[in-house]
């Protein structure tokens, strides 16, 4: 039997935190890939210290549903598992780079891998790309149009800019769109400025956040000049300085992100069968007539 | 029951006896001469197989039980089997009653079990209630099926409730109380009713109950075996790193208040059983839910935080003008805060200290131009 974990923040004050997480949870349980498919939380029930124990699976595979890794991935969910040998070497990661590492849970003698965040994982490239396809309802998206991966930048979190940078260079290489920025809220290059830094009339902003929030619902569309007011709401596209800014909000909430997850078990040795191939047919951008168009030819498959 | 789910029942049964089979009461073994079959009520021994088919007859409860509990639900030993049976009065295995707290002696065995699995036998696990009966009540088979709702709706008609099957649709219920407000503690006596799952399986009525009281069956189980594992404050408190760090510094006598604020059965259905630390014990009592809690929640650490900054300044004195009744209003005040009971007093009851003309009135009088309360700090 295998189960799997995805542990996420979570939020004692926004019922919506939690929303990305049981999406995700939903689409991995429809694939049966594994026995089990538990959420769990660092804010929210069930926590991280009590979730091994609600699973009958012996081996477990913990998908931390984080953007970087840092303080989090590296200290709180393990210690908080029980993970007494853990060590941020076993990832032998420089930032970008964690894949899993094996290790007991002390409360209940069960195998745990715990795998990277999904955040810095090669499949989120895809993601942030599937995003920018949602929100302008384009599965062809990219020719006259920039994008900008939006960051927090640091906080106590060196490795947070990383992960930014990681994937706005893919995205870069694979010449898509005309041009690919990574822009932060906390530090140089920021946000705010957005349109200094584009030559195109369209830019489509994915904000690499799990879950929508204070951030991405509040202060990125007023920095940006999206809205005066966040609460009064703004256009897709807006017009900004002559730009036409496509808003995507967090790029956790798209249902590609299963896939991350799933990408993330597979390489800790999770047998998945075909699930990850089904939910890439599942979570295709077109295949969900309310927010999505045409489906394109390869979208969301993937390099 | 159909002749073929019985003949089947039968055949495993026999299949099963080569091994030596014993449960629930019932007892069937191959022996050199024979089946041995028992039951409370019951003794045979070298049957042949006719003679053994024969002596079953009778005993289809016997059989369709075992069929039941030993090749549908499974899972010896964990805490899914153990809540499932709790659920329908059944004993539970040894291993789990080293601790009894939450056991009550009256276990059903067979027969009665399955008249009473006939009207449905009925359970309360915080606000829950849970109902375990026959699927097919003329003729039953053995098949359980259970009933989930709110205490409240106890006494409701289920025409009047909304019905799910999908136990995913529980942490929608959990998520906001009855006035919309979110319930970030899944715990807290707030759950929302008018709404009923029915005819769930064993194993989706406790992912239900798990989605709506995360952890609760798995920590329940282990205070059963006698394995809970209790992190007392000093240790949760230590544990902490980042913005939390601070909390162990929360004053001694600060984690009796604060177990009195947030722990206490009007608060939270779980029965605190952490400690200040190992022989340290707080002066508040635990509670009486069925369900443990092994260490300080997130809600619980999160308010930690504030406390420890709010206890680290010092005591001043000072002074200000009240009558005595406007000292007993600050106080009615408090209370009705407190207790969550602003909202239940009416407009009009000004004879109530807490009521919102009589607060506007003391704001209107006592505050100065800044807006807070007029006080003059003490020299020392
Ligand atoms: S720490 Fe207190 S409030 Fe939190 S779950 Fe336990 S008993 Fe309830």
């Amino acid at each position: 039997m295998q189960a799997l974990v995805i542990a996420a923040h979570g939020s004692h004050l926004n019922p919506d935190a939690s929303d990305p997480t049981y999406a995700h949870a939903d689409t991995v349980c429809e694939t049966g890939a594994f026995d089990e498919v538990r959420e769990a939380f660092w804010k929210e029930e069930p926590h991280f210290r009590e979730v091994i124990r609600t699973l009958e699976a012996d081996e477990v595979f913990v998908v931390p549903l984080f953007i970087s890794e840092g303080y989090f991935t590296e200290q709180v969910i393990p210690r908080e598992l029980r993970l007494e040998d853990w060590d941020p070497e076993r990832w032998e990661s420089d930032g970008t780079d964690a894949s899993q590492a094996t290790l007991e849970a002390t409360d209940v003698g069960k195998t745990v891998h715990y795998c990277g965040p999904v955040g810095t994982h090669d499949a989120m490239t895809d993601v942030i790309v599937q995003r920018a396809e949602s929100v302008t309802e384009d599965p062809d998206v990219g020719d006259g149009f920039g994008l900008a991966v939006v960051g927090h930048g640091t906080e106590r979190n060196e490795n947070s800019a990383k992960a930014i940078e990681y994937h706005t260079e893919r995205i870069r290489e694979r010449g898509r769109f005309d041009e690919v920025k990574a822009l932060f809220m906390d530090e140089e290059p920021e946000v705010d400025d957005v349109t200094d830094f584009f030559e195109t009339d369209d830019i489509v902003v994915v904000p690499l956040f799990i879950a929508d929030g204070y951030h991405t619902q509040e202060d990125i569309p007023e920095d940006v000049g999206l809205t005066e007011d966040y609460r009064l709401g703004w256009d897709v596209p807006a017009e900004v300085d002559g730009h036409r800014i496509w808003y995507a909000g967090a790029v956790g909430t798209e249902g590609l992100m299963a896939d991350v997850i799933l990408e993330r078990a597979a390489d800790a040795g999770a047998d998945l069968g075909d699930a990850v191939e089904r939910v890439r047919a599942a979570t295709a951008v077109g295949t969900d007539g309310e927010t999505r168009s045409e489906p394109g030819p390869g979208a969301g498959a993937g390099d | 029951m159909t002749v073929a789910e019985s003949t089947t029942d039968l055949e495993a049964l026999l299949a099963a006896a080569d091994e030596g089979l014993a449960f629930d009461g019932l007892r069937l073994e191959r022996e050199d001469d024979g089946y041995a079959l028992e039951t409370p009520e019951t003794k045979h021994a070298g049957l042949d197989d006719a003679a053994l088919r024969d002596a079953l007859g009778p005993l289809e409860a016997y059989v369709s039980n075992w069929r039941y509990w030993q090749r549908e639900i499974e899972g010896e030993g964990t805490a899914r089997r153990a809540f499932l049976r709790w659920c329908e009065r059944a004993p539970l295995a040894d291993a789990e009653r080293a601790d009894r707290r939450t056991l009550d002696d009256a276990t059903l065995a067979v027969p009665e079990r399955y008249e009473a699995l006939a009207d449905g036998i009925d359970r309360g696990w915080g606000q829950l209630r849970i109902t375990a009966r026959f699927v097919d009540v003329e003729k039953p088979n053995g098949e359980r099926v259970y009933d989930l709702w709110h205490a409240d709706d106890a006494g409701s008609d289920l025409g009047d409730l909304d019905v799910y099957d999908d136990p995913r649709e529980a942490r929608e219920l959990a998520t906001e109380d009855e006035d919309g407000r979110y319930r970030p503690l899944k715990t807290a006596p707030t759950l929302r009713s008018g709404w009923a799952f029915t005819e769930l399986s064993g194993r989706e009525l406790v992912d239900t109950v798990e989605f709506l009281y995360p952890a609760t069956v798995a920590n329940w189980h282990r205070e059963l075996r006698g394995e809970l594992d209790v992190d007392h404050w000093l240790e949760t408190a230590e544990r902490q790193t980042g913005i939390y760090d601070v909390i162990d510094e929360l004053p001694r006598e600060a984690v009796d208040w604060m177990a009195e604020a947030c722990c206490v059965d009007s608060q939270c259905l779980r029965r605190r059983e952490w400690q200040y630390e190992e022989g340290d014990d707080l002066d508040v009592d635990g509670g009486d839910g069925p369900f443990p809690c092994r260490e300080p929640c997130s809600v619980v650490i999160a308010a930690a935080r504030k406390w420890t900054i709010l206890e680290s300044e010092e005591e001043r004195t000072y002074e200000l003008e009240l009558t005595t009744s406007e000292l007993n209003q600050l106080a009615e005040l408090i209370d009705a805060a407190a207790e969550g009971r602003t909202d239940e007093i009416r407009e009009a009851d000004v004879n109530d200290g807490a009521n919102r003309y009589r607060a506007r009135y003391l704001r209107a009088k006592r505050f100065d131009e800044e807006g807070t309360l007029d006080a003059t700090e003490r020299e020392p």
